[in-house]
């Protein structure tokens, strides 16, 4: 076999082995002790940051009304073509209201691109990342999942002004 | 003791030894994974009963409900055999290690080993050579060339090196001057250990188990990167398990065979001059025993979780041209304590 000329010649101590293989050894033996990365899940859960980019919900104002004006710019934007609004008009100050508005999270591939065109800052990125469904039907996520209240989404929003 | 009672007897220290031996092999699967897994800042399995300590029979079951699969090119009865070899040579060279002083039970004076042989080393070394007929066997019959190659690589790496192995355990038997492996032991009395007369034949000695039971660095017969799973790649089910249970079992033995030979076997050093009733001194001197092994078996998986595998090349290098020397260089050693000291 023909071997090629190793670039660095190892030293008397390096060949003999044993030193090298303490050496091993107890940096294993270091990381034994460590603590660990695990988070033991259902127990205990991970709390993303601010900037973590979770389900995207919609926002509702503090008297239950949806910030929404059903522009329709994100689901214009939504490069999966998760996101269906159908718009409906009411006698409030604010005229237009999502009549319907639907994201299928099989499609969502998180991108974040809702939030960012959103002029209302009615969509956000939650933390939330726990979603998992039993059949394609309970993948859509209607208003009722959607709305979140604003006072859950506080830092996210205020991470959002601080970036834009 | 007439016949009967050397029978009943023995039946017992079989019974008893080989469920210890049992519960061992799949407490040091689940310690495996537990170790590998602190090495990598992992957790490990802790989920089946209180920090998994129920995952061994977690295991089991799921190894015994899944479908065994001949492949159709196999040769059937060596393909049925293979695994039942490698469990039979692992649970049997166990039976002449001995892990306590002789105690008195009901008024007899009952040895605690399984058997009492004067030959027993030589029991040991042979049934170990058996070992590799089981992988061979196994990689072979598959009709796999992956399994093939694994059983190849296997008989190369375990002759090369049960020539060092023999050679340093010859150290041994030139201080005990006996093959009985409780003579060995009595003859490592107080601080007298073999690991301390010999160095460097107790460590040829357990790289060359390293070598013999497949461990990391040496496992090229399971080198999973090169030869998918090596000589049990045509595995499955309970064939599967008899294989893996055969390894650890091995590794059970090696160790035993480490502490009988090199690391005073069952003595706890000085046991004797404490004045302690016989009862206590023969609980203390298993739970001796028991720690010793359980510290080397520790040493095995740590091992294994910090050491790359060798190259093919660099295996046979390592056997031939460092372990032989040195394990001859040890013999002369020893013969030269011999002569000189008369130890």
């Amino acid at each position: 076999m023909a071997v090629k000329k190793r670039e660095k010649d190892l030293t008397f101590w390096e060949k003999i082995y044993i030193p090298e293989i303490v050496k091993g050894l107890s940096l294993t033996m270091k990381n034994m002790l460590k603590p660990k990365f695990t988070m033991k899940y259902p127990e205990e859960k991970f709390i993303p940051p601010a900037s973590y980019r979770g389900r995207p919900v919609l926002v509702q104002e503090e008297n239950g009304e949806e910030r929404c004006v059903a522009c329709g710019l994100c689901s214009r934007v939504c490069p999966a073509l998760a996101i269906e609004v159908q718009a409906g008009e009411t006698d409030r100050q604010k005229e237009r209201y999502p009549e319907k508005f639907e994201i299928n999270m099989l499609r969502c591939i998180f991108c974040g691109f809702c939030e960012e065109v959103c002029p209302e800052e009615a969509i956000v990125m939650s933390k939330d990342y726990e979603l998992a469904f039993t059949n394609r039907e309970d993948a859509i996520y209607g208003k009722d999942k959607l709305l979140i209240p604003v006072r859950q989404l506080q830092d996210r929003i205020e991470f959002l002004r601080s970036y834009k | 003791m007439n016949i009967l009672e050397i029978i009943i007897f023995s039946l017992v220290k079989i019974v008893i030894v080989l469920t210890v031996m049992l519960l061992t092999v799949s407490y040091l699967v689940y310690f495996e994974r537990r170790i590998s897994a602190w090495a990598q800042n992992r957790l490990g399995p802790n989920r089946v009963g209180w920090e998994g300590v129920l995952q061994p029979f977690a295991d089991v079951l799921k190894l015994l409900l899944k479908e065994d699969i001949v492949p159709e090119v196999a040769n059937k009865p060596i393909h049925t055999l293979a695994p039942i070899m490698a469990l039979f040579v692992a649970f049997t060279t166990y039976a002449v290690i001995p892990f306590g002083p002789v105690v008195t039970i009901f008024g007899f004076h009952v040895p605690l080993v399984v058997a009492d042989v004067n030959i027993g080393i030589l029991y040991v070394l042979a049934l170990t050579s058996l070992g590799v007929y089981a992988i061979t066997f196994a990689g072979w019959s598959s009709g796999s060339k992956y399994s093939l190659l694994g059983g190849i690589r296997s008989s190369a790496q375990m002759i090369s090196y049960e020539i060092s192995m023999g050679f340093s355990v010859a150290g041994v038997l030139l201080i005990s001057e006996s093959l009985r492996p409780e003579a060995i032991v009595q003859s490592q009395a107080g601080w007298m250990w073999n690991a301390i007369i010999q160095p460097i034949g107790f460590i040829t000695f357990v790289v060359s188990a390293f070598a013999e039971t497949n461990r990391l660095p040496f496992d090229l017969p399971e080198a999973e990167p090169e030869l998918v799973g090596g000589y049990h790649t045509e595995y499955s089910s309970m064939k599967f398990a008899g294989f893996f249970l055969a390894e650890y079992a091995n590794m059970i033995v090696a160790s035993a065979m480490i502490v009988t030979l090199y690391l005073g076997g069952w003595q706890f050093p000085y046991l004797e001059t404490f004045g302690l009733s016989s009862t206590l001194f023969a609980i203390i001197s298993v739970i001796t025993f028991m720690v010793k092994v359980a510290a080397l078996l520790f040493f095995f998986i740590w091992v294994r979780w910090s050491l790359p595998r060798f190259r093919y090349d660099q295996l046979m290098n390592l056997g031939w041209k460092v372990m032989f020397p040195l394990s001859l260089l040890n013999l002369i050693w020893v013969a030269f304590l011999v002569m000189v000291f008369k130890i």
